[in-house]
């Protein structure tokens, strides 16, 4: 049972909008990072617009579906999708990482609704969303877990820690799903720390490994429900993507991981994001 | 021979956590030695062995913490409050997530392990993060006490424990309060502020001394954070002097908490830290650690007989 391809190109479109606002935001402030909220784009619009189960309304409902987006940098696009959603006012985005503001440099359970714990200091979401996938299980509650992880993030050790508890605690109510964008903030991955044969890594840490096209709605949509099948073993998801997805000078450049914007090269983007279908 | 505080702490999770669906307890592959592996035995599907991966643990505890449950987290006060400050810091203290820290083997206690896994920094380390209660247990009802109050109080805590025994403080129906220190002898002269295994050793030296007719007052501040301000200022106003007394460094510990009192109130009451100076300590039987860091009974009553001098 797919996604439409009505509905894909609706979320697609969408998509399209949230990159023109989120960089509009970043140039407004002149701050935040570009690069990865681009390339997470499709994987949270996938998960908060048609799989995971979420309510605006009431946040903490039990039954959610828990979103844990632990490279928290890419908040930018995360608030965007979650202000479409109605978690908070629109208007609330202007004040992006501005004091007194509940849109704090990295997401911040405490003060913006639809965010399930703090993330920005990477390696730790997924011991968090271990912990939560066991708690969902001792409770009996069939709710899934998602956590989305940056691929820069695996050089960090406590990824394989909670890794190998997902597989020994056999988390079949885990999702995780890799924003494989091959740039982190110094360079390539392969430049700074190659992570060599990903999928065999998580194959030997003990999970099912899934690939997908990381900018298809339809093909992350497919993707997340062939994992939901996987029993008794975690499943990660490496979803490829291209950092600054959209914007043709940010492609693949971690130039843009967080530098801020200028008028000229915003101009351009906006220029280049409008043309896309 | 009494039970050990590490017994004791076993016991109690056990005593207040088997019938509380929402007590979890992780353990890094230490739970033989931190004696959470006594909750193990009677509530296993809420036990969890992460094996040798402290900020894992952390990660986790903070994952189970969201979900509604208290989570203990157990391994050495060292690697605790070293491997666990990102999660403590990102997770408890920032997120609000009451995840309880249990910092085994406090101080020297794990004596002849050295000092790789002597924990003299833990209580500055995380008296240091906002939003994180700190205390010390220092006897075995006041270990057992704060287990209760740690599942009853929805706040991200850090207790240091002990590998060893504790002399009694306390009577078992004794009333505590957080942040509140509590004076385990009255005396005149001199006020000693300590905890954990000093406190007893506090009261010890204190009883010497007055038979050679100095006065010591004896104060038990076993939460660190809060701390207890007023009882501070009052022991500067009614003793001439102040001594505090600690398993831990000199810096950032109990010490620093009440020099922090004293000089933001303006009170001038002389202070003498007896703590272990900057420096690393040694292999050896636990005795003998604490003689030789002058943290024993004798050496707590030489200092305070060079203060009232």
């Amino acid at each position: 049972m797919g996604i439409s391809e009505e509905r894909a190109g609706y979320l697609e479109n969408l998509c399209r909008q949230f990159r023109i606002d989120v960089i509009t935001q970043l140039y407004a402030v002149q701050t935040g990072h570009p690069g990865g909220s681009l390339s997470v784009c499709e994987i949270l619009t996938a998960l908060y617009f048609e799989k995971a189960r979420n309510n605006p309304q009431n946040p903490n409902d039990p039954g959610r579906d828990r979103i844990i987006l632990s490279k928290g940098h890419a908040a930018p696009m995360l608030y965007r999708i979650l202000a479409e959603r109605g978690y908070f006012p629109a208007d609330d985005l202007k004040t992006l990482r501005q004091f007194g503001s509940h849109l704090q440099g990295h997401p911040c359970s405490h003060g913006t609704k639809g965010v399930e714990v703090p993330t920005g200091p990477l390696g730790l979401g997924l011991g968090v969303a271990v912990g939560k996938a066991l708690s969902l299980q001792l409770d009996k509650n069939p709710a899934y877990v998602y956590c989305i992880l940056g691929d820069g993030e695996l050089n960090e050790g406590t990824i394989w820690e909670s890794a190998m508890s997902a597989s020994k605690f056999k988390l079949d109510n885990l999702i995780v799903i890799v924003d494989r964008n091959h740039v982190q903030l110094d360079g390539t991955d392969e430049e700074i720390m190659p992570l060599l044969d990903l999928g065999k890594k998580f194959d030997a840490f003990g999970f099912r490994t899934f690939s997908c096209e990381g900018h298809s709605i339809a093909d992350i949509c497919d993707t997340i429900d062939r994992a939901k099948d996987v029993r008794s073993m975690p499943s990660v998801i490496i979803a490829e993507t291209v950092k600054g997805k959209g914007v043709s000078y940010m492609e693949g450049q971690n130039a843009w991981h967080g530098n801020p914007i200028n008028s000229q090269y915003f101009e351009r983007a906006i220029k280049e994001l409008e043309a896309t279908h | 021979m009494a039970a050990t505080i590490r017994e004791v702490y076993g016991n109690a999770l056990v005593k207040y956590g088997k019938d509380d669906d929402r007590v979890v307890v992780l353990d890094a592959d230490v739970s033989s030695s931190t004696k959470s592996n006594i909750f193990a035995q009677t509530s296993g599907e809420r036990f969890f062995n992460v094996g040798i991966a402290e900020a894992n643990m952390v990660a986790m505890a903070a994952g189970f913490a969201s979900e509604g449950k208290i989570p203990f987290v157990n391994t050495f006060a060292v690697f605790i409050s070293t491997l666990g400050t990102l999660g403590a810091r990102t997770f408890a203290g920032y997120g609000r997530a009451p995840i309880k820290f249990m910092g085994a083997y406090g101080g020297m206690s794990d004596a002849f392990d050295g000092a790789t896994h002597h924990a003299i920094e833990d209580i500055a380390i995380m008296r240091a993060i906002p939003g994180i209660t700190v205390l010390v247990a220092s006897d075995a009802v006041l270990t057992d006490w704060i287990v209760k109050t740690a599942i009853e109080t929805p706040a991200a805590m850090y207790v240091r424990l002990s590998r060893d025994t504790m002399p009694d403080l306390y009577r078992p129906d004794e009333k505590f309060e957080l942040g509140k220190g509590k004076i385990l002898k009255e005396g005149r002269d001199a006020t000693i502020i300590a905890c954990g295994i000093m406190s007893g050793f506090s009261l010890e030296a204190a009883y010497i001394l007055e038979k050679e007719g100095i006065s010591v007052r004896v104060v038990d501040m076993f939460s660190i954070k809060p701390i207890d301000e007023a009882l501070i200022k009052q022991c500067a106003r009614e003793t001439k002097t102040i001594l505090t007394a600690e398993e831990h460094s000199k810096i950032g510990g109990l010490g620093s908490a009440v020099a922090e009192v004293l000089a933001g109130n303006g009170l001038g009451t002389p202070l003498t830290m007896i703590g272990i100076n900057d420096c690393y300590t040694q292999s050896g039987p636990y005795k003998d650690l604490l003689k030789a860091y002058e943290l024993d009974v004798n050496s707590i009553a030489d200092k305070v007989k060079s203060c009232i001098r």
